[in-house]
């Protein structure tokens, strides 16, 4: 796959605390997903995936870069963001950990699936995260045969 | 079946149609575009929502639905009244009358569709019991929103609701019924008074022997034929057969308070359902077990072809809920029979419908894609419409579909315009050699 080359790339940047805007990036990834013509089930993956991303830096970092790239048979997202960085990842991991504040989670955010619906949905999933300095979500989806 | 399949009831007169723009921003699917000063809507990717007959300041778009002669074909008529139609008299007049008006009108049986749909929320209950259910069920009452899923969120279609929809379920026992009472399959016809263009649609495009429906007549019609006489009309001896579990199916929030107990939740009016779809796409509301969506503001009671102020309705309704207690349980046995005459089953299933795809071949469609990205750069991004198209990325889309051309942008052609003139300019600044000799000399 080393050699496929880039379809369509996406660069866009996510504010920290704009729940308003909270899912439009997510969002306008899923329509350019469509529109290329991946299958309903493919796409739904990604974007639960791309969603809870663009949601960790809204509800936990200052900033965040989102950027997506589109191959014919792959699709590569990553989130980089600036922000706290994740004290223990293995417990982030863990489903219903959560560090979310409770103003938040009176929101119905932050519910502590992030990190484990990322994992499911994705079919690689690498977190390189620094305490005080921020995190980098990185993902990978293949389209499986059966999709 | 080619011809029910491109069955739209909201249709344009273009008489009326002044190609002003309107309709193409309202439209939830971008399924219309303005060409040679007309409306046009794209059959494929219509859901018959009816939000452009709202927003049309001319009335040019209209909802198509038959007219009361079509009954007369029948020995046996079967007036299917959906809840909606009761909301529209005035809250004194009983629902025993406003029944009867149906039999006066022409009908020989009624079926409510108020007590379908108390039947249908009986195996709806037992539906949502089962453990391999995706969550949230997404209800299948409305089609427009069954059709808006189609088109737009294909991935959520494992979410809808497998069942029929009450229209569907009622039209079956309605005609159950009439063959109990001894009538020929032949002789009977069943007709749906329906409050919205998109049941007109769902109507002509049912499937089945026992679940097809003869003909659509809207509220309006039948309301206009009613509202003089009906205070004079004798209370019906065995109707409503309904009681507030059904009647309130009218409005949005109805269907939950027709269930047993649950974390339910209802969301009207076409944009707030987009955007609660969309949430249910990123894998939110999965605590959610069923989610109740209705295309119009208020629910049915909020339909173009009903008469009353949605708003108004809505209180008609609540008095209705508060005068009709007393629910006719369904008997186990009966049910049982039911299902097994499929009753509950959904002849058609629910299909993606491939419009948004740029291009069949994946390739192409990327490229296509990039084409976009590129106009985009030039287009104003107003989203002025005067193309015809309702944004500048659906005229991008356009453009790249084969379906329009850049200068269709009034501000791309002012621009090429003005590179074309700057042209002329140059050349006509450039005298013809032999000219030009003469001015060297």
């Amino acid at each position: 796959m080393g050699e496929d080359k880039v379809l369509v790339e996406i660069e866009r940047e996510i504010v920290g605390g704009d729940f308003q805007s909270a899912g439009d990036v997510s969002s306008e990834l899923k329509k350019v997903l469509q529109q290329v013509g991946f299958p309903p089930s493919f796409n739904r993956r990604i974007v639960i995936a791309a969603y809870e991303a663009e949601m960790n830096v809204v509800i936990h970092a200052y900033r965040g870069v989102f950027t997506t790239q589109i191959y014919e048979d792959q699709v590569h997202i990553e989130v980089d963001d600036q922000g706290p960085g994740i004290p223990d990842l293995e417990l982030a991991f863990q489903e219903g950990y959560s560090t979310a504040p409770p103003h938040i989670r009176e929101m119905g955010f932050g519910a502590g699936y992030g990190l484990s619906n990322m994992k499911k949905c994705s079919d690689r999933l690498e977190i390189d995260t620094r305490v005080g300095e921020g995190t980098k979500v990185i993902m990978d989806f293949f389209l499986n045969s059966e999709e | 079946m080619i011809e029910e399949e491109i069955f739209h009831s909201v249709r344009l007169d273009e008489e009326k149609c002044k190609g002003c723009t309107h309709c193409i921003r309202h439209c939830p699917t971008e399924a219309i575009r303005v060409k040679e000063g007309k409306a046009r809507i794209d059959e494929e990717r219509c859901i018959d929502c009816g939000e452009c007959i709202r927003i049309c300041p001319n009335h040019a778009k209209y909802a198509q639905s038959d007219s009361l002669e079509v009954i007369k074909k029948f020995p046996c008529a079967i007036a299917l009244p959906a809840p909606a139609f009761y909301a529209q008299f005035k809250v004194d007049i009983s629902l025993g009358k406003i029944l009867q008006g149906l039999l006066h009108l022409g009908f020989q049986e009624v079926f409510e569709v108020a007590r379908g749909a108390e039947i249908l929320a009986e195996e709806i209950d037992r539906y949502l019991k089962k453990r391999e259910i995706v969550t949230p069920i997404i209800s299948s009452a409305c089609p427009a929103v069954v059709r808006l899923i189609e088109v737009r969120f294909p991935s959520l279609i494992e979410n809808l609701l497998p069942l029929d929809s009450p229209l569907g379920v009622t039209a079956k026992l309605a005609r159950l019924q009439a063959m109990e009472k001894g009538y020929r399959p032949e002789d009977i016809g069943v007709f749906f008074i329906t409050p919205c263009p998109a049941k007109v649609t769902e109507s002509k495009q049912s499937e089945g022997v026992l679940g097809h429906i003869d003909g659509a007549i809207s509220i309006a019609n039948i309301y206009s034929r009613l509202v003089n006489i009906v205070e004079e009309l004798e209370e019906s001896s065995s109707l409503p057969l309904a009681s507030f579990r059904g009647i309130g199916w009218a409005r949005s929030g109805g269907e939950q308070e027709s269930l047993k107990e649950g974390e339910y939740m209802a969301v009207d009016g076409i944009h707030q359902v987009i955007s609660v779809l969309e949430k249910i796409e990123m894998g939110e509301l999965k605590n959610v077990v069923y989610c109740e969506a209705q295309a119009c503001v208020g629910g049915c009671i909020g339909g173009v072809l009903a008469v009353q102020n949605p708003f108004i309705a809505k209180v008609s309704i609540n008095h209705l809920l508060k005068k009709y207690t007393e629910f006719r349980p369904i008997r186990k046995g009966e049910m049982e029979k039911w299902r097994r005459e499929g009753v509950f089953e959904r002849k058609k299933a629910y299909q993606a419908k491939e419009v948004l795809k740029l291009d069949k071949d994946f390739k192409r469609a990327l490229e296509k894609y990039q084409m976009i990205e590129k106009l985009l750069e030039k287009l104003p991004g107003l989203d002025c419409g005067a193309c015809g198209s309702p944004t500048c990325r659906a005229l991008a889309e356009d453009i790249v579909r084969g379906k329009a051309e850049e200068i269709d942008c009034p501000f791309m052609l002012r621009d090429q315009l003005l590179s074309l003139s700057e042209e002329i300019h140059a050349l006509a600044n450039r005298a013809p050699q032999t000219m030009a000799k003469k001015k060297e000399e």
